[in-house]
């Protein structure tokens, strides 16, 4: 069983997801039209790349923009939750002697204590998240089932591989089950609208753009995000 | 396929249809009509298919339900917080589900579409600038106007005003000779306080060409008068032209596309005849993002821009009084708190937040900021063409509280307001909810502040 899923499996999850991306990506620029669109994204190019780093940029940093500064605990979980998700699982020792086993190749890596605290706070922030959703009534009335599953796959890895990392009874069924929770995991981000991976970028440098291009760059300083 | 014979799918193309549209007091046999028409749902799907893209697409796809939009639409505040005025819960309620459902929607559901994307959104695109993924809701919703339009579900005002644009090319009954009358008349009326003034009619290679609100030939005269008054004592090189010099779009508000086509068609058109040097747009916000922001893509212009450099009067303003062409006399700055309603057309969605500053800072002594202001300003509540819907005219009335609050905290008695439908909504907004204040454009009031050289002044007999 192990085999399998840190082979095979391993291999089908990681290419859907790079598969995935590029997909995403080749379709989502191809889908651009600078007239439906309303924006000369290849007349004004420089303006462009301004305006597109402009709006990437202030929203990708903690309080960057009016947004996150207005909503100081949010933000305060989100990002906490996203720098989790993405360095723990990149950074961490388990997986780096297993990648260095498989393909020959490992990265700098936590340590242990570290990853163990970020998956802590992984986890506490999508519980944050969850009472958000349910105590807040304007965000109550749009979240939908579907948003809870995506929470739940989010952090599914996080929590089986908090209680195989701790040796929890059965560890051998927590570690297979925090491996396929992370393979689910990769697969759902291109396949849901945890894309948002990648189309955040996009569709932030698309707004980026029409700022930049059109709603003003070209006359003022530029939108104070 | 039944079709009412005032509401259908088929835009205004004749005096008569307008006739009779205009006839039918505030649209009670066309609302009527309304209850009884068909949905092609062929047609819709197929132009969603060809016009919902990439960027609209990932923006209803991607939103991760987070609420921080909320609070950014003025409705959702001004409605006590009613999470049913979410803006991605608006979208998704209406836009979303015709999508989801693949245009198969029913005619009570394309009236709820109708009755969100004009009394729940006026446009105004603060939403997006507060979404973490930048969906920009306004956007949304004016492709959902579109649609909508295109369906014959458009409020009875704005279909009047597509019609009127198609046949006038202007948003009201005003022809060539009434245009060209008025300036004449206007220029007869005012040549005595201010002998030598002209209001050149289709003058060419002009530095400056001056285009207008059909408003102000329709109703308000005097303010084409202003603007004369204005570049003459500043020693302008200025024209109108008789045809193409209305710049405002009620096609926009409504959705018809191809009404916005043919009306920005009219000016550039001006243009190419005239070749002058600029144009510049009257004291409206709309107007300017209609025909500059907007213009150049229904016209299909591949840079984007207009045939000659555009301003907008708030632009032209700043310039005068930076060049010093028009001089303020520092005994009659305005003395009194004042303040100043960012319209989102042409600050938010165009970028003029420092021109107007700059403005203030050579006309007024206590220059008070509303607060958010600049690109971040709240709508006056008449946007998206709500001053002139009288369907709803009630929403709009609880809209414009989240302006009046704003107006009341500075403190301000003086309201400067260079547009026309912010400066309609405060006047309503006035009216309604009496804070005892004024507003005005900057015309009458930058007249009674500049320097007068001797030699324009009339002679004492
Ligand atoms: S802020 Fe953006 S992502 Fe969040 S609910 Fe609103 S539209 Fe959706
Ligand atoms: S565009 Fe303006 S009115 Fe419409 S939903 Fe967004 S914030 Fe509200
Ligand atoms: S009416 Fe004024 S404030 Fe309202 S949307 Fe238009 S420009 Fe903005």
């Amino acid at each position: 069983m192990y085999e399998f899923v840190t082979g095979p499996l391993a291999w089908l999850s990681f290419a859907i997801f790079f598969i995935g991306l590029i997909v995403r990506i080749v379709l989502y620029i191809k889908g651009l039209d600078w007239k439906m669109d309303r924006v000369t994204y290849r007349e004004n190019v420089s303006y462009g790349i301004k305006g597109a780093l402009r709006s990437i940029l202030f929203w990708l940093f903690p309080y960057g923009s009016h947004s996150w500064r207005n909503n100081p605990w949010f933000t305060l979980w989100v990002f906490l939750m996203h720098f989790g998700l993405l360095f723990t699982p990149i950074f961490l020792l388990g997986h780096n002697v297993l990648l260095k086993e498989r393909w020959g190749i490992s990265l700098w890596t936590l340590p242990e204590a570290v990853a163990d605290g970020l998956t802590v706070i992984v986890i506490v922030s999508v519980l944050f998240l969850i009472l958000r959703r349910i105590a807040l009534p304007e965000v109550r009335l749009i979240t939908t089932l579907y948003d809870y599953l995506l929470l739940a796959i989010a952090v599914a890895p996080f929590i089986t591989g908090f209680l195989a990392y701790h040796r929890a009874p059965d560890y051998y069924t927590w570690l297979i089950a925090h491996i396929l929770c992370g393979e689910i995991f990769l697969i759902a981000i291109p396949l849901t609208k945890l894309s948002h991976f990648i189309l955040f970028f996009l569709s932030r440098a698309q707004l980026g753009m029409d700022y930049g291009i059109k709603r003003g760059g070209m006359k003022g300083k530029g939108l104070a995000w | 396929m039944p079709e009412g014979k005032l509401c259908n799918k088929k835009p205004v193309t004749t005096k008569e249809e307008l006739q009779a549209l205009l006839a039918d007091k505030s649209g009670k046999q066309y609302y009527e009509e309304m209850n009884h028409i068909d949905i092609d749902r062929k047609a819709l799907w197929g132009t969603i298919q060809k016009s919902f893209k990439s960027r609209l697409k990932t923006w209803l796809e991607i939103c991760s339900h987070c609420g921080l939009c909320a609070e950014s639409c003025f409705y959702y505040l001004a409605n006590n917080r009613d999470p049913q005025q979410v803006p991605s819960y608006k979208i998704q309620k209406t836009l979303g589900q015709i999508i989801k459902r693949k245009g198969d929607v029913d005619n009570a559901f394309m009236q709820e579409c109708m009755d969100t994307s004009y009394a729940k959104c006026t446009c105004c695109t603060r939403c997006g600038v507060y979404c973490p993924f930048g969906i920009d809701t306004g956007i949304m919703f004016s492709y959902l106007r579109g649609l909508l339009f295109s369906q014959g579900f458009v409020p009875w005002e704005m279909k009047i005003g597509s019609g009127m644009h198609r046949i006038y090319r202007a948003q009201m009954d005003v022809t060539v000779e009434d245009w060209v009358d008025t300036c004449e008349w206007m220029a007869e009326e005012y040549e005595d306080d201010w002998p030598g003034l002209t209001i050149p009619v289709d003058k060419e290679n002009a530095d400056i060409m001056y285009t207008v609100n059909a408003r102000e030939p329709k109703h308000y005269p005097e303010d084409i008068a202003e603007a004369a008054i204005l570049f003459h004592v500043a020693g302008e090189n200025w024209t109108v032209p008789s045809e193409g010099w209305e710049e405002t779009s009620l096609a926009m508000f409504g959705g018809d596309w191809e009404a916005c086509k043919l009306q920005v068609e009219s000016v550039y058109a001006a243009m190419d005849r005239l070749k002058p040097k600029r144009m510049v747009v009257t004291e409206c916000g709309h107007a300017y993002r209609a025909t500059v922001i907007e213009g150049p893509y229904w016209a299909g212009i591949k840079t984007g821009k207009t045939p000659v450099e555009s301003l907008h009067y708030v632009e032209w303003v700043a310039e005068a009084l930076r060049t010093g062409k028009l001089k303020i006399d520092p005994s009659k700055k305005i003395k009194e708190p004042v303040t100043y309603q960012d319209s989102c057309n042409y600050i938010r969605n165009a970028g003029l937040g420092d021109i107007a500053r700059e403005i203030m800072s050579y006309i007024a002594e206590d220059f008070r900021e509303m607060s958010p202001c600049r690109e971040h300003n709240f709508c006056c509540g008449g946007g998206g063409g709500l001053n002139g819907i009288g369907r709803y005219r009630e929403q709009r009335n609880i809209g414009l509280k989240v302006k009046r609050n704003q107006i009341l905290a500075t403190g301000a008695k003086l309201v400067i307001a260079p547009c026309h439908n912010c400066w309609d909504a405060i006047r309503d907004l006035e009216e309604i909810y009496k804070i005892g204040m004024r507003w005005s454009f900057l015309k009458p009031l930058l007249i009674n502040m500049i320097e007068v050289p001797e030699h324009l002044k009339p002679k004492e007999e």
